[in-house]
């Protein structure tokens, strides 16, 4: 991260003494980790002990009998499935949807291309609840609603995630691709064996990116899962806190099963995630 | 004999198929949906039409002045406004803050950190709702405890009409401000050295280098993160979802639950595209508000 090109002088741009400095590093990763730590915390106290005072921090006999329940009586290994079974397909089938055109609008001449570009990039601001009402209506038509495929078809293209893959495919050298066009490859070939092989990077960003939030997603699988077999997590999840408001241990346990995926997905491949977002920022 | 195409129309017609799926999907799921919205919004569809589409009636502008004499839509607008601005801001400068202690040259274990910011940007906005509404808990939430402490008495956070959007804005600040963070990470990384340095010849001290080289230099990332930030604060949804149901006394019900209660709830679909419009033009006006900002500065 930090450019060690000329030794800098002793007295650096902040100024902060270092013991201030990490009193307030850690004193924000503190508050950054408290909520989660006693989320997972409280999922193993006994029944009631996350509803005493003075609060506990720690369970005095550790209990897997949330979990258990969950399990078992709530059924959550249901929703577990439907959230994976979403986000995977979601991850998997958008990823070639939205490279592919972010490569063409990056790299491939077409009529009105910068234009379309332009008029897509319009569609960020538009904010997707408007579009909710009449795509319920449609899906009813179409049959949808209470199915998966109504949740994962409009997350299948994404305007964010074109624009991604455009900015990063941009700086692919036009060179490389004429190269493997004079040695007769199709553009189809150029395309799998050429640029996908070069943008591994943004695609994993993406692939992360595109993951978490389709597994973290509420409002439009609230709207079209109404049948608890189908419903995702954090449905689920709303679903159970309205009934289960008195089971704080109960509820700790369910959110910390739905957060724990997207929790080891983020720590196994942050460094992916983090740069190509940072590199995103900066470029765009 | 197969035309041959020449080496243009070959690459064009393969841009096409390229690009075919996305527009498709996001033309049919997206735009044409949008359009339909605001024609579902001049109408007075709602549970009748839903079970039979004939129905349906065309009320011009009806619903639009339906809601300007609502008082429960200009109380969600006031909330949204109110999580908002106070909230956007909040995030933005705790992002900041943030960002200039993980950057700065003397701190150790830089990545451990950053990687302890970021993580509640990551978990599901659902579930840390809840896991906040306890932590919120009048008489056993940690929070109330540790105010307890500093001999703050307890707060009904979730139960008083003036506490909730401010415990709602905190969950919001410390499940987002992660983000940002990197992006301004990013930003102070991109400064040159050089910058730093001319200033101290000049007798510079921190805080006038912070002034005059950091926040000058960040004022791309300052549009950046505000505009994403602003966008995506006006659609508040599922915090008050969770963890008030809008309440109490409808103090933090949003422009977007209310468009969900009126259009899922009581099925008043056309009433709910309305709601759902005022908020498109509010964000849109938002956004052209902060690139004529931008334009002047730059």
């Amino acid at each position: 991260m930090t450019s060690a090109v000329a030794p800098l002088p002793a007295r650096r741009r902040v100024r902060i003494a270092p013991v201030a400095l990490h009193v307030a590093l850690v004193a924000g990763a503190l508050i950054a980790l408290f909520p989660l730590f006693w989320m997972v915390s409280a999922s193993f106290m006994q029944t009631g002990m996350a509803n005493q005072y003075p609060p506990h921090l720690v369970p005095r006999h550790p209990t897997f009998a949330h979990y258990r329940e969950i399990f078992t009586r709530l059924s959550m290994g249901r929703f577990v499935l439907n959230s994976a079974i979403i986000s995977l397909l979601v991850t998997g089938v958008s990823l070639f949807i939205n490279s592919a055109a972010g490569y063409a609008f990056a790299k491939l001449r077409f009529r009105g291309r910068d234009k379309l570009f332009r008029g897509l990039m319009l569609g960020l601001v538009v904010p997707v609840q408007v579009a909710m009402l009449p795509l319920f209506l449609l899906f009813k038509e179409m049959r949808l609603i209470n199915t998966y495929w109504g949740v994962i078809i409009p997350s299948l293209a994404s305007i964010f995630g074109i624009f991604l893959i455009r900015q990063y495919t941009l700086d692919i050298p036009d060179d490389l691709l004429d190269a493997a066009r004079i040695d007769g490859a199709s553009e189809f070939r150029i395309y799998r064996s050429v640029v996908l092989p070069v943008i591994v990077p943004i695609l994993a960003t993406l692939a992360i990116w595109t993951f978490l939030t389709t597994w973290n997603d509420f409002m439009w699988p609230l709207i079209v899962l109404s049948d608890q077999s189908k419903m995702t997590l954090p449905v689920a999840l709303a679903n159970l806190a309205g009934e289960h408001v008195q089971d704080t241990e109960l509820m700790m346990a369910g959110s910390v099963v739905t957060v724990l995926p997207v929790l080891l997905v983020f720590l196994f491949l942050q460094r992916y995630y983090v740069q190509g977002i940072m590199a995103g920022s900066v470029k765009g | 004999m197969r035309r041959e195409l020449t080496v243009e129309q070959q690459r064009a017609r393969a841009a096409l198929l390229f690009i075919v799926p996305a527009l498709v999907l996001i033309g049919l799921f997206f735009l044409l949906p949008v359009v339909a919205s605001f024609l579902l919004s001049v109408t007075d569809f709602d549970l009748y039409a839903l079970a039979n589409v004939h129905n349906v009636r065309f009320v011009g502008l009806h619903n639009y002045a339906a809601l300007a004499g609502n008082s429960e839509f200009w109380s969600a607008v006031a909330n949204t406004f109110y999580f908002a601005l106070v909230g956007g801001p909040l995030t933005v400068a705790v992002s900041l803050g943030a960002a200039l202690l993980v950057n700065a040259k003397a701190a150790r274990l830089k990545g451990l950190f950053r990687t302890a910011y970021f993580v509640p940007f990551v978990t599901t906005l659902v579930a840390v709702a809840i896991v906040w509404k306890y932590l919120y808990h009048p008489t056993y939430g940690p929070l109330n405890y540790a105010l307890g402490a500093l001999g703050v008495k307890p707060v009904d956070w979730l139960g008083n009409p003036r506490w909730a959007m401010p415990a709602i804005i905190g969950l919001a600040v410390w499940k987002n401000f992660g983000y940002n963070m990197l992006i301004f990470i990013a930003g102070l990384q991109s400064v040159p050295e050089e910058l730093y340095e001319a200033a101290r010849i000049d007798g510079a001290g921190a805080v006038r280098q912070f002034r005059s080289v950091t926040l000058p230099s960040l004022a791309p990332t300052f549009f950046f993160v505000g505009v994403v930030t602003m966008i995506g604060y006006f659609q508040l949804f599922a915090e008050p979802y969770v963890m008030t149901q809008g309440g109490p006394l409808k103090s933090t019900t949003s422009l977007v639950l209310f468009m969900y209660t009126e259009g899922f709830r009581w099925w008043r679909l056309g009433n709910a595209a309305a709601i759902a419009f005022v908020l498109f033009v509010i964000i849109l006006a938002w956004t052209v508000l902060q690139l004529r900002l931008e334009r002047r500065r730059a």
